[in-house]
Order: structure tokens, then C-alpha cells, then sequence
């Protein structure tokens, strides 16, 4: 091999690439191609494609079930209830720090989060705390028997009363 | 009587099994004693030879040994702990109550495991305290100071996997409060939250997920990390003498 004068023209050449180099080169990029494979099929893998979560959409019962100018809290579903003289709507409970599930002061008419301590008024809008933005207005509407349904996954920027 | 068990050791020790095992032989001198580290596949991490005042108390005091006595009590506790914990969402916190209130010995286990979790915790950052203010991780010891810091986060996310697994009201606010932390990275940060947590909330899968981080995956990287932490100290030189104030030498 070594006086082979074909090979020392490779070598000294710089256009060319040698032997070795070519599958070495092969080799690191074959390796690579898979390594980026893997990252995507993992990446696919560790995210589930069903989820065996609650329904984003909440019967919230008959309208009259809520008291007037009552805060309804329901604890599974993170939403409360608000009936206004002039109608419903529905406010995320979820406090928009860090994930909590907030509460509402009847004797303060507040809404309290027991994690970092924010306030919210009834319309969601804060009174103070760490959270960075009011509770947000859920998407609400009245099912075609007449109960109350919340979409969770549905935030309004709109703010609009449902009137019974 | 000494001296029969004395015989009796030496015969052990010159049986052809335990030769067969232990090569180094029964011989007093420094080159078997040398060789008896160098040849034990645990302690060849470690160099057959420190300074004295390396191996004193006030040098280290202990700190990093005794992060590692932890790590193993946390180890064997754990496994015995996950011979009756169930990762599911009906059975968890049933598990829990289970040991603390009807398996023999199970309080012990797990208070020994969540004060351990708690010592190991603390240790490890007084070890890097006493590195830092040493000027342990100065050259040729930056790389070890790094891997140190990874197993300082190792343990802190081992920590954070173990919190939710009692899957009690504390454990699932917190997590659920770590996750929405989580979600505070720019541009993937929902991303991040939805793999961790493999969903849209705490809930099944974020158990299973932190049940296997805790007890295969993390459990794994700080052993492999701790073995070349413990590797690189001999490859380092030793740990760290401090160059006596009273000498004045010059290098």
C-alpha cells in the first residue's frame, strides 16, 4: 500500500479526500443522522397523543341553581360561577402565578389564592400579588336544555355576560 | 485465642477461592496495600496513596463522604420502599399511609428516607461551600467542581421527583406550582410542562413519570456521576492539600 504512488497523490492533493477520510466522514455523518432520528422519536414518544384528562367542557347546571349576586366555586372543575343582576359568566379559579387553585372570600368579596397570597376582584381583575394577569373570563353559553355550559380551554378577551 | 483467629483469617486469606478473588495477597507491605486498592474494582476510583493531612478532618471535614453514605442509605431505603408503593393515582397515598401505619418497620424506612433526602440535601451544599471557600475548584480540579455542580442539580431534581410521589394534597401543589415555574421558559416553556408532566395537568402520568425519574433514571445518572467525581479526584492529583501559610513558598 505504502508505495502506491497513487496514494501519496491523494494525500498531498487537497481537493481530494482520502480513503479513510471519506468513511470517516460517512461514518460521523451516518451517526449524526441518527442521533437527530432519535431526538425526534423520542421527542414523539414523551408526548402522549390521547390524554385521559377531564373534558374541557363543564354542565354547570341550571341557572337558577346559583343564587343572584352569588360566587360559585366548584373545586373539581377550577371554575367559578358569577351571577350579576345583569346575567352569568364563568372565571377560571386557576390563579395565573404559578397553577393555584384560588378561593373565594364570601366575607370580603374577594377571590384569594392560599400559594403567593394574589387577590382578584369578582371580575378577575387583581387587587394585588405576584400574579401577572387578571383570571381569565371562560367561554360560557346555555346548552340547548337550558344548563349553563363552560368551555376551559376557551378564554374570551371580550367580556360578555350570558343573559337567562 | 487472638492468635487462632489470627491463623484462621490468614487461612481464609490464602485460600485458593479467595485468592481467586481478592489477587492482592496477604503480604503487610505498602506495594500490597497498594495493590489491594488498585485491584478492588470499587476502590481503584481512589488513589492508593493520599497525604496525611488530606485524609484528616479538617481538611474535608467529611462533607463529601458523608453526601455519598447518604446517597447509599437513600438507595437501599428506596428500594426496599418501592417493594410496597404503587405509582398510581387510586393506590399512592394509600401506599403511603400503608407504611406508616401497617407495615412492620415502614415509618422507620421512610423517615430514614426523607431525612436522609433532607441531610443529603444540606450536605451537598456544605461540601461545595467548604470546596468553594477552600479554592478546591481551582485547576486542575475545574472539570470535578462542574460535575459537581450536575449532581448538585441531580440531587435537587431527585428531591423534586420523590416530593410528589406521597401524591398527598402538599405534594400535588407543589408540583403542580414547580411545573407552571417550569413553563416560565421562553418559547418551549408549555413544551417543557407538557413532557414533564405528560399532560395538561398533575395527574396519572405526571406520577408514573416522576416515579421513574426518581427510582431508574435519576438514581443512575448521579451514580455514574459520582463515580467519576470520585475518579477524577485521584486523576486530579489527590484532594486538595492546602499549601501551608507558614512555609511561604513560591511555585
Amino acid at each position: 500500500m505504502s508505495e502506491d504512488p497513487k496514494r501519496t497523490d491523494t494525500t498531498e492533493s487537497p481537493d481530494e479526500m482520502s480513503r479513510r477520510n471519506f468513511f470517516i466522514k460517512m461514518g460521523v455523518g451516518s451517526v449524526a443522522i441518527a442521533a437527530l432520528g432519535t431526538t425526534v422519536f423520542g421527542y414523539q414518544y414523551l408526548s402522549p397523543n390521547v390524554l385521559y384528562e377531564p373534558s374541557p367542557i363543564v354542565d354547570a347546571g341550571k341557572p337558577d341553581h346559583y343564587p343572584p349576586d352569588s360566587v360559585t366555586l366548584d373545586p373539581q372543575t377550577a371554575i367559578y360561577v358569577v351571577r350579576t343582576a345583569e346575567g352569568f359568566f364563568a372565571l377560571s379559579a386557576i390563579c395565573t402565578h404559578l397553577g393555584c387553585l384560588t378561593a373565594y372570600k364570601p366575607e370580603l368579596g374577594i377571590i384569594a389564592c392560599p400559594c403567593h397570597g394574589s387577590k382578584f376582584n369578582k371580575d378577575g381583575i387583581k387587587i394585588e400579588g405576584p400574579a401577572p394577569r387578571p383570571l381569565p373570563w371562560l367561554r360560557m353559553w346555555l346548552s340547548e336544555d337550558g344548563n349553563l355550559m363552560v368551555d376551559r380551554s376557551n378564554a374570551i378577551a371580550i367580556k360578555q355576560l350570558v343573559r337567562v | 485465642m487472638a492468635n487462632t483467629l489470627d491463623q484462621l483469617v490468614e487461612q481464609v486469606r490464602e485460600n485458593r477461592i479467595w485468592r481467586s478473588i481478592f489477587r492482592s495477597g496477604t503480604g503487610e507491605s505498602n506495594l500490597h496495600r497498594a495493590l489491594f486498592v488498585q485491584q478492588n474494582v470499587f476502590l481503584h476510583l481512589f488513589s492508593v496513596k493520599a497525604r496525611k493531612r488530606t485524609v484528616g478532618f479538617s481538611a474535608t471535614w467529611y462533607l463529601g463522604a458523608m453526601t455519598f453514605g447518604t446517597f447509599l442509605i437513600l438507595v437501599i431505603t428506596g428500594i426496599l420502599l418501592m417493594l410496597y408503593y404503587h405509582p398510581s393515582v387510586p393506590q399512592a397515598y394509600a401506599d403511603m399511609k400503608d407504611l406508616q401505619f401497617v407495615v412492620s418497620s415502614g415509618v422507620f424506612l421512610r423517615n430514614l428516607h426523607r431525612w436522609s433526602a433532607h441531610a443529603m440535601v444540606f450536605l451537598v451544599f456544605a461540601h461545595m461551600f467548604k470546596v468553594f471557600y477552600r479554592g478546591a475548584y481551582r485547576p486542575p480540579r475545574e472539570f470535578n467542581w462542574v460535575i459537581g455542580v450536575v449532581l448538585l442539580l441531580v440531587t435537587l431534581l431527585l428531591s423534586y421527583t420523590g416530593y410528589l410521589l406521597p401524591w398527598d394534597q402538599l405534594a400535588y401543589w407543589a408540583v403542580t406550582v414547580g411545573s407552571n415555574i417550569a413553563s416560565a421558559v421562553p418559547v418551549m416553556g408549555s413544551k417543557i410542562r407538557f413532557l414533564m408532566l405528560g399532560g395538561t395537568a398533575v395527574n396519572a402520568n405526571a406520577l408514573l413519570r416522576f416515579y421513574v425519574l426518581h427510582c431508574v433514571i435519576l438514581p443512575f445518572t448521579a451514580t455514574l456521576l459520582v463515580a467519576i467525581h470520585f475518579w477524577r479526584i485521584r486523576k486530579d492529583g489527590g484532594i486538595y492539600a492546602c499549601e501551608p501559610a507558614t512555609e511561604g513558598k513560591s511555585e
